[in-house]
């Protein structure tokens, strides 16, 4: 029990890692484009939001695994 | 001053330090000792805060718990088990009292109800501690879950209603409650369900606007300490998302089937593939609206209360003093986490209507 706890605990951190990594990229495109294209912003933020929840919800999907350890 | 040379000073404090050692090592034994015992576990208590429950926990531990009874409403082989109240438990949730209702014996075990077998007396436990000799009837109580939704749905009808009168009668710019709900629903409106849907948009627009709403209250109420974890519930966010899978699906018009059971452009050895893909889609859309709200909320929930408990770690760990002056610090990360959650809030029913009318939309969509 206290190993697979120990497991599911590096799963849901692995997990993390890729949620960080998908929203970081998400965000960094956004940024760039809202960059070049100021008055375009409020939508460039819009979809921003959309994709980061997207993301988000398939890392949650492996913290609901994690949850229920394995 | 040549008494007291260095190694006078040296030789007294050795002394000294040996004969109280063995007194700190004692102390420290005990103290290790008695840490080993009473060392705080979180888990518990956070599992206890986010599940559902017959009784309303405020504050207290065991018998002198202060908690608001819930009613209890069974549905057995025999007929509906009438509603009582679970005091009559007395806080039990190990199956010890049995509490006997219209000739129904029945015990409360990690707080799911079960009735003994007909002229059994007591609860009789196998190894590894289930219950053998009682059935789970289907219990319909009005639980903690139920009555926080209750309480959203009579604080939404208020506002609304209140909003609807003022609306109608207003002519100038809105003001107070208006002020904050119009500019939402004009946001659900003109940013989610018309963008998405197009052109038959009135037909949905009951529905994403209750959906929207619903999710918001429910989301922003469990954020309320002592209040029930309502959203974070996965029986809730999958009724919410089968609602949403039904609602997609009977609203599809002939180009939706048409692409799921003929996908376009697909040559004909690949069908046996792409058409069970395609099934299958239908289901995960849902599935995943419905662990996205589910896993976001639940998240949320459990770094706060592991936040707090902190406080208590660190009093079984370091004693009174330690955990004293950790609260202020637990205190503010708290704070800013609930901060988080309420903008989490928003962007958790954003997201669930944003997709719905998405899909809806993607069903609805006029062949050109």
């Amino acid at each position: 029990m206290g190993t697979i706890t120990g497991i599911a605990a590096i799963g849901a951190g692995l997990a993390a890692i890729g949620a960080g990594i998908g929203i970081g990229k998400i965000g960094g495109s956004a940024l760039e484009s809202m960059a070049r294209q100021p008055e375009h912003s409020s939508m460039i933020q819009t979809n921003m939001i959309i994709a980061a929840a997207l993301v988000e919800g398939v890392a949650l999907f492996a913290v609901v695994v994690a949850l229920l350890q394995g | 001053m040549s008494s007291f040379s260095l190694g006078k000073i040296f030789l007294f404090a050795s002394i000294f330090l040996a004969s109280i050692s063995n007194a700190f090592c004692n102390q420290e034994n005990d103290s290790l000792s008695s840490l080993e015992k009473k060392a705080y576990d979180p888990v518990p208590d956070i599992m206890h805060h986010i599940s559902d429950s017959h009784e309303w926990h405020f504050w207290g531990e065991g018998e002198s718990a202060v908690t608001l009874s819930l009613p209890i409403i069974l549905w057995t082989d025999n007929g509906l088990v009438g509603p009582f109240l679970s005091s009559k438990f007395h806080h039990n949730d190990n199956g010890q009292i049995v509490v006997i209702v219209d000739g129904h014996s029945l015990v409360k075990i990690h707080d799911k109800i079960y009735e003994l077998n007909q002229g059994q007396k007591s609860a009789v436990f196998d190894e590894s501690h289930h219950i053998k000799n009682g059935i789970l009837p289907l219990d319909f109580s009005i639980t903690k879950n139920v009555a926080c939704m209750l309480i959203a749905f009579f604080l939404l009808m208020l506002f609304f209603i209140i909003s609807g009168i003022k609306a109608k009668n207003n002519k100038t710019a809105p003001s107070g409650l208006l002020s904050f709900l119009e500019p939402l629903v004009l946001f659900v409106r003109d940013d989610i369900v018309k963008p998405n849907i197009g052109k038959n948009y009135k037909k949905y627009l009951p529905y994403l606007l209750t959906l929207f709403f619903f999710i918001l209250m429910n989301n922003l109420l469990g954020l309320i300490p002592g209040s029930a974890n309502v959203t974070g519930n996965i029986a809730i966010t999958l009724v919410l998302s089968f609602i949403t899978l039904i609602v997609t699906n009977f609203s599809g018009n002939k180009s939706y089937w048409g692409h799921i059971f003929n996908p376009p452009g697909v040559p004909l050895a690949l069908m046996p593939i792409m058409i069970p893909i395609e099934i299958v889609g239908i289901f995960t859309k849902p599935f995943a609206l419905m662990i996205r709200l589910f896993a976001n909320i639940t998240a949320g929930h459990i770094i706060v209360l592991s936040l707090v408990s902190l406080i208590f770690m660190a009093q079984s760990g370091l004693g009174n003093i330690a955990a004293w002056s950790l609260s202020p610090v637990a205190v503010v990360f708290v704070l800013f986490m609930d901060l988080i959650e309420v903008l989490v809030a928003f962007l958790q029913a954003y997201i669930f209507t944003l997709l719905t009318s998405l899909f809806i939309g993607l069903a609805t969509v006029e062949e050109h």
